[in-house]
């Protein structure tokens, strides 16, 4: 409960921040403002990745439909934030560099994570059984994580011919944040990820009360 | 009365040869495959004409010819066995393991023969010059192999599926990712000419891939196949 | 070696009974193999099939719970029910189709096996939802069947087999051009093919005319002798097969002496 409270208000502190703080990056002037929810809502994409996929394990090592639904209700949510993440990255690539799209490295990374999880909401709106369903989207998801200590390994090289874009970004972080910038990016990550754990135990909640109603009662 | 002998290798070889015999007396997959290769390329060539090309797009037309007809054609193996009710037949008589290596290899062997024939043509239609034939060949082989370890397992996936249509180009696309980047480098650097020990570096991301998802694949196949 | 407290075969009563230590010995001298291991317990010890306490459901929609029942050598049992009342999925969790959902399904052989490749040489299944190979000739299926399954079958004896059901000189024909009928009888020259100790039966009139009905009865007896035989059926006929009945609307047992 307390930390329902906190996550409040560390994002209230966030937002207004944001927006009556000097922007971090002088020479990008105000865009740069979009760092403090553009990062944290990409670090929840990974984090919703992780969760799926140690669900999926779960389930299949234990069998209880419940880390099927925690997996599937982790994908569905890093799927809104894989959006975000790229769309916020998008407009920033625009007011920063000139173009929505450049294929850097980073945003590449975080538009794979939003093409695997449309895969695999694709793959469970296919499938009918609900057996078949958990036990499928769980391999494949385990499957998906295997693959991404490739692409992170991978991509980078492939990609930094392109444009050195990705050396502003990286700026931001390498270089020490001043206090203030640092103090509000924390709180932003802190504050998201919080937030990302409570709309995740709600739904799971939400889902198993709708299910409960229905009257197929099995689960534990 | 049968006497029982038989190795682990030999029963993967007959569950191999059951399906190429089968493939070989209706050619479905091979004559969807190969067709949709056929065409891809000429369209891709026609819509070039004369203009000159560089060797990177040159090899990335070529992965992307690979890849859309291996998305066309590799799912079946599985899929015809779930529609003619025969999947049952091989539960009760294999084991997942074999019928995991059995499909693969029959799927390895039609990727292969598919590209016996794109290869030549592509060189000859968008004339792609290839320097080092051996670098090549190294990586064709090899992203082949790992397109068919990470493929298969998503094709006995999508057999299960009851809306097959697009998805397993949909599910395929992320997992194959790395290795058609990193194909499409070796390709390039291997039709510009570079030496081995320079290609050496996509060989070996190539290499651990096909075993980190042959592995992967092999371990995870069981909870697909069984009910 | 494993040397275990064991009851070994008391079927021929003029044979005598051998101690456990003599098995041990017996085993050792023949220096037998895992493989062959098996096939000794295969031939000296009974068979038999064990069921407690069975639930299956298909995501929340249940098919049935507590099922119970024991199958010795030589004994059946019919299974009967409604349409949808579960018969053909009670079947494909014995053969290992399916997974349960609650309770045991025990092959015994002397001990537990809980090896699944061990559990596949014992069991046989025939049913309308198994198909063989359309695109094959008679003889390719079979061959096909018996390498994967690592037994070795000559064609001529292989051919032996279709003539015994009936299918003679339709070995090169496709299966494709069978009849119904002719596939059912293609099937159980599959589901014989290794000798199994339990056969599960699924339907097993079905397309059959007067001589497949007949041919039917000879199969039944021929597993009765050697194994355990489940029978899933609706037909009133075929009830008589059973030394036990099992009925799935009920969930009641009955027994026929």
């Amino acid at each position: 409960m307390w930390w329902k409270i906190l996550m409040g208000l560390l994002i209230t502190f966030v937002v207004i921040s944001v927006f009556l703080m000097p922007p971090p990056q002088k020479e990008l002037g105000d865009i740069s403002r979009i760092f403090f929810f553009h990062v944290p809502v990409a670090w929840v994409t990974v984090l919703a990745f992780l969760v799926a996929m140690v669900n999926s394990i779960l389930y299949l090592s234990r069998k209880d439909p419940v880390y099927d639904l925690q997996a599937a209700i982790s994908s569905q949510l890093g799927f809104l934030f894989a959006i975000l993440a790229t769309v916020s990255g998008a407009i920033f690539a625009k007011n920063a560099w000139g173009s929505y799209w450049n294929w850097d490295p980073r945003e590449t990374s975080v538009f794979i994570l939003l093409l695997i999880y449309g895969a695999y909401l694709a793959l469970r709106s296919a499938i009918e059984a609900e057996d078949r369903k958990a036990n499928l989207s769980a391999v494949y998801s385990i499957l998906a994580f295997i693959t991404v200590p490739f692409l992170v390994f991978v991509v980078p090289r492939v990609f930094q011919s392109l444009h050195p874009t990705d050396s502003i970004v990286n700026s931001q972080i390498k270089i020490q944040m001043p206090p203030l910038v640092l103090l509000v990016f924390l709180s932003s990550l802190l504050g998201f990820s919080l937030l990302f754990v409570w709309i995740y135990n709600l739904e799971i909640k939400v889902t198993i009360l709708h299910k409960k109603i229905k009257g197929s009662l099995t689960i534990k | 009365m049968g006497t029982k002998s038989s190795t682990w290798t030999s029963r993967v070889l007959a569950l191999f040869l059951k399906d190429f015999k089968s493939e070989l007396r209706t050619r479905y997959s091979l004559n969807a495959l190969v067709m949709f290769a056929v065409i891809t390329l000429t369209v891709v060539s026609f819509s070039i004409g004369m203009f000159s090309l560089s060797s990177k797009v040159k090899s990335s037309l070529f992965w992307i010819v690979i890849f859309f007809s291996a998305m066309s054609g590799l799912a079946q193996v599985f899929i015809k066995e779930e529609e003619a009710k025969t999947s049952t037949l091989l539960k009760l008589i294999a084991s997942s393991e074999s019928i995991f290596a059995g499909k693969l290899l029959y799927n390895l062997v039609l990727l292969l023969f598919l590209e016996i024939i794109i290869v030549p043509l592509f060189i000859i239609m968008l004339g792609f010059s290839i320097l080092n034939f051996w670098l090549f060949l190294c990586v064709l082989v090899l992203g082949s192999l790992g397109l068919v370890c990470s493929t298969t397992i998503i094709a006995a996936i999508v057999a299960k599926a009851s809306v097959k249509g697009a998805l397993f180009a949909v599910l395929s696309f992320p997992i194959l990712l790395p290795l058609l980047v990193t194909v499409i480098s070796g390709t390039n650097l291997a039709s510009e000419g570079a030496s081995f020990s320079q290609g050496l570096r996509d060989l070996q991301i190539l290499f651990s891939y096909t075993v980190v998802m042959f592995v992967a694949s092999f371990m995870l196949f069981d909870f697909v196949w069984e009910e | 070696m494993i040397c275990r407290a064991v009851p070994p075969k008391s079927g021929q009563p003029d044979l005598p009974r051998p101690s456990y230590f003599l098995i041990c010995v017996d085993i050792f001298n023949q220096k037998l193999d895992k493989e062959e291991l098996f096939e000794y317990f295969l031939h000296n010890f009974m068979i038999s099939l064990e069921v407690k306490n069975l639930a299956k459901s298909f995501g929340f929609r249940k098919v049935f719970e507590g099922i119970n029942f024991s199958l010795k050598e030589k004994e059946s049992l019919v299974v009967t029910g409604k349409n949808g009342s579960g018969k053909s999925t009670l079947l494909k969790i014995l053969a290992g189709l399916l997974r349960l959902s609650k309770g045991e399904v025990n092959i015994n052989l002397e001990s537990q096996i809980k090896n699944r490749g061990e559990r596949r040489k014992l069991i046989s299944f025939a049913s309308p939802d198994l198909s063989l190979y359309d695109e094959l000739t008679a003889l390719e299926n079979l061959e096909f069947l018996a390498n994967v399954q690592g037994l070795d079958f000559k064609p001529d004896e292989l051919n032996k087999k279709l003539d015994e059901v009936g299918l003679k000189g339709r070995g090169e024909d496709q299966v494709s051009s069978y009849s119904s009928g002719m596939k059912q009888r293609l099937k159980y020259v599959f589901a014989l093919l290794n000798d199994p100790q339990i056969l599960l039966l699924d339907e097993p009139g079905s397309n059959l005319d007067e001589p497949g009905l007949f041919l039917l009865d000879n199969i039944i007896a021929e597993q009765k002798k050697r194994g355990i035989l489940v029978l899933a059926t609706n037909d009133k006929r075929e009830i008589k097969y059973g030394d036990k009945i099992l009925n799935l609307d009920q969930q009641g047992f009955s027994f026929i002496s």
